[in-house]
């Protein structure tokens, strides 16, 4: 019996063990693999728009047509097109990481990490929102 | 003997909830650095590069293989 308690509390401790090793997100599935990819693709289109002030980065973790007339006549609905599927990609990833850490709960808030973090990194001369949702250049 | 065995199954019952309970907070410092890992490779930034290069053209591309460690 005093060995059933033994086994016991060794097991609880291995258990508390691996829960507690667990601080990493985990980020490497094939979805989220899959929707990195297309960004990176997308980013150097959307990159010229970013630096000329026609794209901006918002506080939501998403991008959006600051001031169109940035954009020649012609491209504006390739820019559009661009925004949208870098919206929809940006969803996903927010999803898929929640997903993928068994907590689809998490969603809003990998956003907003995000939100922040793109903001950050944005590049001097880029065009993010504020907490207010005012556009500001880096 | 029964007692104490029915004691450690309570224990165990109540650390491992504890465990669940403290791992549905959402880990920020976590979440910061693999948003950090991912903005990193879709922008192609290097970790330690300074976001001068405004052209938007990394000097080589294999700069995005380079992850951080994990």
């Amino acid at each position: 019996m005093k060995h059933i308690t033994k086994l016991l509390w060794i097991m609880l401790f291995a258990f508390a063990g691996s829960a507690s090793a667990a601080a990493d997100l985990e980020v490497n599935t094939p979805a989220i693999a899959a929707v990195k990819a297309s960004m990176q693709a997308r980013h150097n289109s959307l990159s010229t728009y970013y630096a000329s002030g026609a794209v901006g980065l918002t506080r939501d973790g998403n991008v959006a047509v600051r001031d169109a007339s940035l954009v020649p006549l012609a491209a504006r609905q390739s820019v559009n097109g661009l925004v949208a599927d870098e919206n929809r990609d940006r969803a996903a990833l927010y999803r898929e990481i929640a997903r993928a850490n068994g907590h689809p709960e998490w969603e809003a808030e990998v956003r907003s990490t995000f939100a922040q973090r793109w903001i950050d990194k944005a590049a001097s001369g880029w065009w993010v929102q504020n907490a207010g949702g005012a556009w500001v250049k880096k | 003997m029964q007692k104490r065995l029915v004691g450690t199954l309570v224990a165990i019952g109540l650390i491992t909830t504890g465990c669940v309970t403290i791992n549905i907070y959402f880990p920020a410092a976590a979440a910061e650095k693999a948003a950090d890992k991912i903005i990193d490779e879709v922008w192609q930034l290097k970790p330690e590069a300074k976001p001068d290069a405004k052209s938007g053209k990394p000097a080589n591309p294999a700069a995005e293989n380079k992850g951080e460690v994990k």
